[in-house]
C-alpha cells in the first residue's frame, strides 16, 4: 500500500511539473506577458499566435471569475498587480475601476478609427474594445403560432396580451439583469422606471437569478414557458451558429426599438505599474487591429468597435443592431447602484 | 508524515495506569501531530482569511467598528442569518429522514449491486449545481416529463408543479445532495457495530423499535452527529442551490456575501457578514465537540462482513426492496433524466416545424470538436485528465493533512488543546467562497508564496474543503478503537509501529477509505473556488461545463448535458474503483 502511494505521489508531482515546465524552456529574450480579465474571455489560437510571434512574446491570459470577481482581484492586487493588462471591464463597472486607479494612461493610435461614443474615459486609461447590446428576445414561433405581434418595446411590454410572458434576471445577481435595469432607467427616467417594474409585477413578471436559469430553463424556445427572455441582441445569430440542425434564420427575434436595449461597452487598459509597459502597448494596439476584433464575434459574441473589421457572415446576415440605445451615465451607475438595485428589489420582489 | 507516525506510535502502547510520565509524553505526541495540520491551515487558510478582513475593514471611511455595528444590528441581517438557519435545520432534517434508513439498509444487508448503489448514490454529491438545476429542470421544470405528464393525465392546460423559485426546490436539491454523507458516515459506522449488542437487548426482552431506539441509535450516535453537523454546515453555506433553484425571494449568508462583494463592492459589510458566518460556524462546531465528547465509548467493531446478513425473509426483503426504490427514484431520476436530455434533440426547430424531440449522438461527437480553433478549448478527455489530477493531488493533500488532525483528536479528545482545535477543523467549511478567494490574491502575493496564478491552488482550496470531511470520517472510527486492543498486542511483543500497522490501520480502513471517496468527489464536483482560481489552460470538467453553459444555442446546452453525464460517469467508476482498492488492499478483518 505504501509503495502505491508512492507511485501516486511520483505521479502527481510529475503532473505537476508537467503543468510549470513550459516557462522553464523558452529562450531568456522571450517575455510574458499577462492579461487578467472575466471569465468569458476566448480567443483564437492562431490570433495569439501571430501576437505572440511578431513580438517574441508568450501571452498568459488570467481567468479571475466574473466581470466584478475580475475587476474586485485587480483593485485588491493593485499594490502588486498580478497582469500587465486587464480586459473586460464594462461601463457599469467603469467608475469603479477608475475611482480606484488601477489603470495607467494611454493613447492608442488606433483609437483614431474608433467611434467617440464607444470612448467614456477622456484620459484613455481605459480603451474600448467591443460591445454587446442586452435585449429581450422573444421566440418567433410561438408568436407565429398564436398568431400575435411581438411586442415593439419596452412600454409595450405592460399591455395585458403580454400578461406572464416576460422572464428577467435580478440586477442584484446577474450582468444582464443589471444591464436590463439600467434600460429600463435610461427608457423611462429615473422617475418613472418604478412605475415600469410595477406595472410588470402586475403583468405577471417572472425574476430568476442567473442567464443560465433564465434562457435555458425558463425560455420558450428551449426548456420552458415564458416567451420573452432578456438575453443578448447577439443571441438569435449564435443561435444559428449552434442550432442542431441547420437553420435558415434564428429562431428568435430582438426587441430594439426606441432605446429598448442596453449597450454593454468592454474596455481594456494597462495596469498600473507594469514593467512590460511597451508589450502591453503593443498588445493593447494588437487588441484593437482588425485581426483581434474580427476573431471576437463567434468567438464571444460580441461586435467590434473598429468599423474596419469585418463581420462574420452569420453575424452579417442574422444579427440585430439597435439605431439606439438607452442611456445611462457610468459614474451614475456607480453612485446609485445600490440604490436602484434596493429600490427595484423593494418594488418587484417584496 | 513518518516522523508524525512514529511520534504518535510512541505514546500508544502507554498503559492506562502508568503516570505522568505517560500523559505528559501524550501530549507532546499530541503536539508533534498537529504541526502538519496546523501549519497547512495557517497558511492556506488562517493567513488568508485574517489578510482579506483586515484590508475589508481598513476601507471602511468611519472606522471597522461603524460598520460591524450597523450590519450586525441592521434588521436585513437578521432575516438572512434566521433564513440561513430555517433553510438549514429544515434541510438537515429531512437529509437524515431519508439518510437513516438507507444507512441501516447498507450496514446490515448483503445484496446484489449493493457497492454499485453506493458508489450511484455518491454522484450527487459532485454535480455542478448548475446542472442539477438543469436535471431538476427537465425533470419537474414547466416542461419537464412530469409536468408533462401529469397536464397529458389530468387534462390541465398550465403545469401543475411549480418547482424553481420555491422553498421546496432547495430543501429537495439539499437532501439530493447530502444524502451521501449520511449514507456513507453513518452507513459506514454501523456496519461495524456489533449486532450481538441488539441480539442481547432482544433476548432481554426488548421489542425490535426499543432495540433501536435503546441500543444501536446511543451507539450510532457520534456519527450521526458527524454526519448531522457535516450536511447542516453545507447546507448553512449554501450558494448555488439558493441562487439558482431558490430564486431571488431567498438569500443566505452566503448570497448575501458574495452580492456585497461582487456587485457592491461594499467590503466591510461583507467581512461582517463572513465574520458572522463564521461565528456561528465555530459555535455549531464546538456544540458538537462537547456533544461527542459525552456520547462516544470505544466499543468492539465487527467486520462488516460479520455484520452482513441476507435479505431474508421475503417480507424483510420486500420492504428492503422498497427502500432500494425509493432511495434510486430519488436520487437517480435526476441524474437519469439528464442523462436522457444528453441524447435528445430538442432546441428550436426551423421556422413552421414543431419542435421535434429525437435521438441523438450528436452532443457528444461535437464535444471533441472546436470550429473556432479557441485558445480555452480543451477536448473532454483533457478536461477530464485535469480533474482526475486535481483530484488525486486533493486525496493525497486531504488525507496527508486530515490523518494526522483526526488521530490527535481521537486520541485524547478530552484535552484543552484539543477541545480548541476541532471547531478551528471545520471553519473552512464555514467560509464563503468570495472571501477566500480574495484573500489567496491579498495573502499568497510574495515567493516564495505567490502562488496567486500557481495550478496548485486549485487543489490546495479542494483540501480546504475536503479536509474536515477527512477529520469527521476518521475520528469516530478512530475513537472506538478499544485501547486494549494496543495493549494486548504491545503485550504480545509488537512494537508501537507493527501496533499501527496491524490493529490501528485495518480498523480504520474502511474509514480512510470513506475519507478517501469525500475527497475525490469533493474535488471532482467543485466548481465555486476552481472558478476564482483555475488556470484556463487546465480546466476542470465542472469548468468546461460551465463554458459550454453559458452561451447561447441548443448545441451548447446539449454539451453541457452530455459533459455532465461524462463527469457521472467517470465520478461513478472512480468511487467504485475506491471501493475495490479497498477490498484487495485494507480489507476487511
Amino acid at each position: 500500500m505504501i509503495r502505491r502511494m508512492l507511485v501516486l505521489l511520483a505521479a502527481a508531482a510529475l503532473l505537476l511539473a508537467a503543468c510549470q515546465s513550459p516557462a522553464a524552456e523558452q529562450p531568456t529574450e522571450t517575455r510574458r506577458l499577462t492579461i487578467m480579465g472575466h471569465d468569458s474571455i476566448e480567443v483564437s489560437e492562431e490570433v495569439i499566435d501571430a501576437f505572440e510571434a511578431e513580438h517574441n512574446a508568450e501571452v498568459s491570459i488570467l481567468k479571475a471569475g466574473d466581470t466584478g470577481t475580475a475587476l474586485n482581484k485587480a483593485i485588491l492586487a493593485k499594490d502588486n498587480p498580478l497582469a500587465d493588462v486587464f480586459y473586460g471591464v464594462d461601463n457599469t463597472f467603469l467608475s469603479r475601476a477608475l475611482n480606484e486607479g488601477i489603470f495607467e494612461p494611454y493613447a492608442s493610435p488606433l483609437l483614431e478609427v474608433i467611434p467617440d461614443t464607444f470612448e467614456l474615459d477622456p484620459q484613455r486609461r481605459t480603451l474600448p474594445v467591443d460591445y454587446g447590446d442586452v435585449c429581450l428576445n422573444y421566440d418567433r414561433a410561438y408568436f407565429e403560432v398564436q398568431g400575435l405581434n411581438p411586442p415593439h418595446n419596452l412600454a409595450d411590454l405592460l399591455k395585458p396580451e403580454y400578461e406572464g410572458m416576460v422572464v428577467v434576471e435580478n440586477p442584484a445577481t446577474s450582468s444582464p439583469g443589471l444591464a436590463f435595469l439600467l434600460a429600463t432607467i435610461g427608457y423611462f427616467g429615473e422617475d418613472g422606471y418604478l412605475d415600469f417594474w410595477k406595472g410588470m409585477v402586475d403583468n405577471d413578471v417572472l425574476v430568476v437569478n442567473d442567464w443560465e436559469t433564465a434562457y435555458y430553463s425558463e425560455f420558450n424556445a428551449h426548456g420552458g414557458t415564458r416567451p420573452i427572455v432578456v438575453s443578448y441582441g447577439s443571441s438569435p445569430p449564435a443561435e444559428v451558429y449552434f442550432a442542431e440542425e441547420p437553420l435558415e434564420e434564428p429562431p428568435t427575434g430582438v426587441i430594439s426599438e426606441d432605446g429598448s436595449c442596453f449597450r454593454q461597452i468592454e474596455f481594456v487598459g494597462i495596469l498600473k505599474g507594469t514593467p512590460n509597459r511597451d508589450l502591453a502597448e503593443a498588445w493593447i494596439d494588437f487588441m484593437l487591429s482588425p485581426t483581434f476584433q474580427e476573431d471576437m464575434p463567434l468567438n464571444m459574441f460580441v461586435f467590434p468597435v473598429n468599423p474596419q473589421a469585418k463581420l462574420p457572415e452569420v453575424f452579417a446576415e442574422h444579427m440585430v443592431i439597435p439605431e439606439s440605445t438607452a442611456q445611462v451615465d457610468p459614474q451614475a451607475i456607480e453612485a446609485n447602484r445600490e440604490a436602484w438595485i434596493e429600490a427595484w428589489t423593494e418594488t418587484v420582489l417584496r | 508524515m513518518d516522523r508524525d507516525r512514529s511520534a504518535l506510535a510512541s505514546a500508544s502502547p502507554a498503559p492506562a495506569s502508568a503516570g505522568d510520565a505517560a500523559r505528559r509524553s501524550g501530549l507532546i505526541s499530541l503536539a508533534w501531530l498537529w504541526i502538519l495540520p496546523l501549519t497547512f491551515l495557517a497558511v492556506f487558510y488562517l493567513y488568508p482569511l485574517a489578510s482579506i478582513l483586515r484590508l475589508s475593514f481598513a476601507r471602511a471611511e468611519a472606522g471597522a467598528l461603524a460598520p460591524l455595528l450597523e450590519t450586525i444590528t441592521s434588521p436585513l441581517a437578521a432575516k438572512v442569518v434566521g433564513f440561513t438557519f430555517y433553510q438549514a435545520t429544515l434541510s438537515t432534517l429531512l437529509t437524515l429522514l431519508v439518510g437513516l434508513p438507507g444507512a441501516y439498509l447498507l450496514a446490515r444487508y448483503r445484496f446484489r449491486g449493493k457497492s454499485l448503489l453506493r458508489a450511484l448514490t455518491g454522484v450527487p454529491f459532485v454535480m455542478p449545481t448548475l446542472v442539477v438545476a438543469a436535471a431538476f429542470n427537465a425533470l419537474l421544470g414547466p416542461r419537464g416529463w412530469v409536468n408533462l405528464a401529469l397536464m397529458e393525465l389530468l387534462g390541465l392546460s398550465a403545469p401543475p408543479i411549480q418547482f424553481t423559485n420555491t422553498l421546496g426546490a432547495i430543501l429537495v436539491a439539499h437532501v439530493f445532495y447530502n444524502t451521501t454523507i449520511v449514507l456513507r458516515l453513518v452507513g459506514d459506522f454501523w456496519a461495524h457495530l456489533d449486532p450481538h449488542l441488539t441480539g442481547a437487548a432482544r433476548t432481554l426482552g426488548a421489542g425490535p423499535w426499543r432495540a433501536l431506539r435503546e441500543v444501536t441509535l446511543p451507539l450510532l450516535s457520534p456519527a450521526i452527529a458527524a454526519a448531522s453537523l457535516l450536511v447542516f454546515l453545507f447546507d448553512f453555506t449554501s450558494f448555488g442551490v439558493i441562487l439558482i433553484l431558490g430564486g431571488p425571494k431567498f438569500a443566505t449568508l452566503e448570497v448575501e456575501i458574495y452580492y456585497q462583494t461582487v456587485s457592491l463592492f461594499n467590503l466591510p459589510v461583507a467581512a461582517t457578514l463572513a465574520l458572522i458566518q463564521l461565528l456561528f460556524t465555530f459555535l455549531l462546531t464546538a456544540l458538537y465537540t462537547r456533544l461527542t465528547l459525552r456520547i462516544s465509548r470505544p466499543m468492539r467493531l465487527r467486520a462488516a462482513s460479520f455484520t452482513e446478513r441476507p435479505l431474508v425473509p421475503w417480507r424483510r426483503r420486500f420492504t428492503a426492496s422498497l427502500l432500494i426504490l425509493l432511495l434510486v427514484v430519488f436520487l437517480l431520476t435526476p441524474l437519469l433524466a439528464l442523462a436522457a436530455r444528453s441524447f435528445t434533440r430538442f432546441g428550436p426547430a426551423p421556422r413552421g416545424q414543431e419542435v421535434r424531440q429525437g435521438f441523438t449522438l450528436e452532443n457528444y461527437s461535437q464535444l471533441s470538436e472546436d470550429p473556432q480553433g479557441s485558445l480555452f478549448y480543451v477536448p473532454p478527455t483533457a478536461a477530464i485528465r485535469n480533474s482526475l489530477a486535481y483530484a488525486s493531488l486533493t486525496v493525497l493533500l486531504a488525507l496527508g493533512v486530515g490523518l494526522p488532525a483526526a488521530y490527535a483528536l481521537a486520541r485524547d479528545s478530552g484535552s484543552r488543546l484539543n477541545r480548541l482545535l476541532d471547531p478551528l477543523l471545520m471553519l473552512p467549511l464555514g467560509t464563503s467562497a468570495v472571501t477566500l478567494g480574495l484573500g489567496f490574491i491579498v495573502a499568497l502575493d510574495q515567493p516564495p508564496l505567490d502562488l496567486r496564478a500557481s495550478p496548485i491552488l486549485v487543489p490546495i482550496a479542494h483540501t480546504l474543503v475536503a479536509f474536515p470531511f477527512v477529520v469527521r470520517s476518521l475520528t469516530p472510527a478512530l475513537r472506538s478503537i478499544h485501547p486494549r486492543l494496543r495493549q494486548a498486542a504491545a503485550t504480545l511483543g509488537a512494537n508501537p509501529r507493527q501496533a499501527l500497522l496491524f490493529i490501528d490501520l485495518p480498523l480504520v480502513g474502511r474509514a480512510l477509505l470513506v475519507a478517501a471517496v469525500f475527497a475525490f468527489t469533493i474535488s471532482m464536483g467543485e466548481f465555486g473556488a476552481t472558478a476564482l482560481i483555475a488556470r484556463p489552460e487546465f480546466p476542470t470538467v465542472p469548468l468546461a461545463i460551465y463554458r459550454y453553459l453559458s452561451r447561447p444555442g441548443a448545441i451548447n446546452f446539449g454539451q453541457a448535458m452530455a459533459l455532465s453525464t461524462i463527469l457521472m460517469v467517470i465520478t461513478g467508476a472512480g468511487m467504485l474503483g475506491i471501493e475495490r482498492f479497498r477490498i484487495a488492499e485494507v480489507g476487511e478483518f
